[in-house]
């Protein structure tokens, strides 16, 4: 019998208990499930074990220096926006062992990190935190330097995204050109109505996993619908961000008031920095014994926005928050470019969202545009 | 700082001096900090190994005169004798480290400086004429020279060790001065503020804990003191936004670390604005 399971790029329909299956197959074949499930306050990543574990039912409100779970009036299994943080914490650990460095006999042994990397199903992942594994796949994996713990979880990672329907208040990936529909590097990518799921197919890979599981085709009312849940979604957006003469718009406006006027609500606390589903920016530090004989070698999540960060031979060269968040902004908008090829921000709104007082980036080159 | 060049000999090397001499004092504290040390269940031998405790009554009743290598600090200057001992230790220790919330800014004791001492005293004694106390709790660096702070009510036993391994080893020390926040980042914390609308010191406090209070849904109490350039009108600010009054912010700043500048400005502040 002709396999007839849908190829690359073509559409199937699945029953939404049949996820389940998706999942079961995925476990099958060794793979740890990393999901959105509800925790106490917020949705969170996390390692879960079957569909049970999904917030169905639930969803999140999103403002400036806000989020708050809330319960929805259906069983939506993706009905929230995004959770607080990105997959970044599992492709990128906030701290990460490198290696073991033993002094013996006047001469020293290393000891690399002999554990392999988890095989990681990632299920649920948004548009825009696809996009954002593109952008840190190009600074870890591009060039002559690579990461090699990165590109091992990254290489056996399986990306099942699903499209976003459900954009908050905080949201802006329209603006960025990094969602709602999610563009390409799925093995997987659902989009969810109310009965079924619509499938796209992304990769060979995801192609077996659908062929183990109960499909039929995507019909074309079903295909027409979450065309028009994602045309809704991408005219909800929370936020928007004019992009236009972006790299120097930013490059013109060093020296402009507004920055000032940002650094006296700036905390400095560098959430911005760590919920960014793309900045990558580390420290490396060397976790010696007593007896000076052994020590482990670990990298662990750094933030221009800390003092030692920008301290180099001869003093602090961005002693003061207003040159910090400068600095973050126009790295992330403009020098990014210059840097990797694209921008550096997905819009994704956690920056604003988990901001404990609120700044926003929108609001910031917004007021930077309007008086130049 | 090199360890050599300080005198201090690398514990287990070829052909080792003998092991660095560590005294840990106490003034105005409740003990917490040194109870730390002791806690350092896992390492306490391997550090008895590399240092000679010559001096730490809380532990052994067996104590050597100076002078020392090492001399550990808790507590806050209370008492005019205190400021006499202080001087004590400074002249016999070679590195002198401050330990602790009350060493490093006062203390929760330091809650009196705001007040007349005269009353407290009558408050709390039923014979104040046997006290001799000093108009406020101080920290240790307003009366000696003090090496290095370690923050902390109580300290973190992970950052004590981090202090006797770089001193022994010989290498820069390395400890945050970072906010609280990069801790709920890094362990997966969802923010409380953000979250739940609980005002949090984190975003003002220097990192140290690992996060304990936000962990277990509680706002950060400060207890490690202010962050590096911590901006406290920007947070005060905000616990207003959450709906606190002016006395609810003035509590917040003002209790551990009430007395380090960066936070007795924002609580005097407010103290003013409830006035």
């Amino acid at each position: 019998m002709p396999d007839l399971t849908p190829n690359i790029g073509a559409f199937a329909s699945i029953a939404k208990e049949d996820l389940a299956r998706v999942f079961q197959v995925l476990q099958e074949m060794g793979y740890t499930l990393l999901g959105p499930t509800r925790g106490e306050t917020a949705i969170v990543y996390d390692e879960i074990e079957s569909v049970g574990d999904l917030p169905i039912g639930w969803g999140d409100e999103q403002e400036a220096a806000s989020y708050r779970l809330r319960q929805r009036d259906d069983n939506a299994y993706f009905g929230y926006t995004l959770a607080p943080q990105s997959w970044k914490r599992f492709l990128y650990p906030p701290v990460q062992k490198l290696f073991t460095l033993t002094v013996q006999d006047g001469t020293f042994e290393i000891d690399g990190n002999a554990a392999p990397a988890p095989r990681y199903a990632l299920i649920g992942v948004r548009a825009c935190e696809l996009r954002a594994i593109a952008i840190q796949d190009r600074v870890f994996l591009s060039g002559n330097f690579h990461v090699p713990d990165y590109r091992a979880r990254r290489q056996q990672a399986f990306v099942l995204a699903v499209n976003c329907t459900e954009p908050g208040n905080t949201c802006f990936c329209a603006s960025m050109g990094a969602g709602p529909r999610v563009g390409p590097g799925f093995d997987l990518a659902l989009t969810e109505l109310d009965e079924i799921f619509v499938v796209e197919v992304g990769s060979e890979l995801g192609r077996q996993v659908l062929g183990q599981t109960p499909w039929r085709p995507a019909g074309a009312f079903e295909l027409q619908n979450a065309r028009r849940a994602l045309a809704e979604a991408e005219q909800h957006m929370g936020r928007q961000m004019d992009t236009s003469d972006l790299p120097d718009l930013l490059y013109r406006n060093l020296e402009h008031r507004h920055w000032d006027e940002v650094a006296q609500r700036c905390l400095s606390c560098t959430n911005c920095t760590q919920v960014c589903p793309t900045c990558f920016c580390c420290d490396v530090l060397d976790q010696p014994d007593l007896t000076g004989q052994r020590t482990d070698r670990v990298r662990v999540w750094d933030s221009c926005f800390s003092l030692a960060f920008s301290h180099v031979h001869g003093g602090n060269i961005r002693p003061h928050t207003r040159s910090r968040y400068r600095q973050w902004l126009t790295h992330k908008l403009a020098s990014w470019i210059d840097q990797f090829g694209s921008s550096g921000c997905v819009g994704c709104g956690r920056c604003i969202t988990w901001c404990p007082v609120g700044i926003d980036i929108t609001a910031e080159v917004a007021a930077i545009r309007a008086e130049v | 700082m090199n360890a050599t060049e300080t005198g201090v000999t690398k514990a287990n090397g070829a052909g080792a001096r003998a092991r660095p001499r560590l005294a840990v004092f106490k003034f105005a504290s409740c003990d917490g900090c040194q109870l730390s040390l002791l806690d350092a269940e896992d390492e306490l031998l391997a550090v008895t190994d590399a240092v000679e405790l010559a001096y730490f009554v809380e532990a052994s009743r067996h104590a050597d005169p100076g002078p020392y290598d090492v001399a550990l600090v808790e507590g806050s200057i209370s008492t005019p004798e205190q400021i006499r001992q202080i001087k004590e230790v400074r002249r016999q220790a070679r590195l002198l480290i401050a330990i602790g919330a009350c060493a490093t800014a006062g203390g929760i004791q330091a809650l009196r400086n705001w007040r007349d001492v005269d009353d407290t005293v009558r408050m709390v004694y039923a014979h104040p004429e046997y006290i001799e106390t000093l108009d406020t709790s101080s920290p240790i660096s307003d009366h000696v020279q003090v090496d290095f702070e370690l923050r902390g009510c109580p300290i973190n036993k992970y950052q004590l060790l981090e202090v006797v391994t770089a001193l022994l080893v010989g290498r820069q020390l390395r400890l945050p001065t970072y906010s609280v926040c990069v801790e709920c980042k890094r362990h997966g914390v969802t923010c409380v503020m953000v979250a739940q609308g609980i005002a949090c010191m984190g975003p003002a406090t220097q990192a140290g804990c690992g996060a304990i209070c936000p962990a277990y849904g509680r706002g950060c109490y400060g207890c490690y003191g202010p962050m590096e350039a911590p901006n406290g009108p920007a947070l005060g600010h905000q616990f207003e936004q959450l709906g606190l009054d002016a006395p609810d912010i003035v509590r917040l700043f003002r209790s551990f670390n009430g007395y380090a500048d960066p936070f007795r400005l924002i609580s005097d502040k407010y103290e003013e604005v409830a006035r």
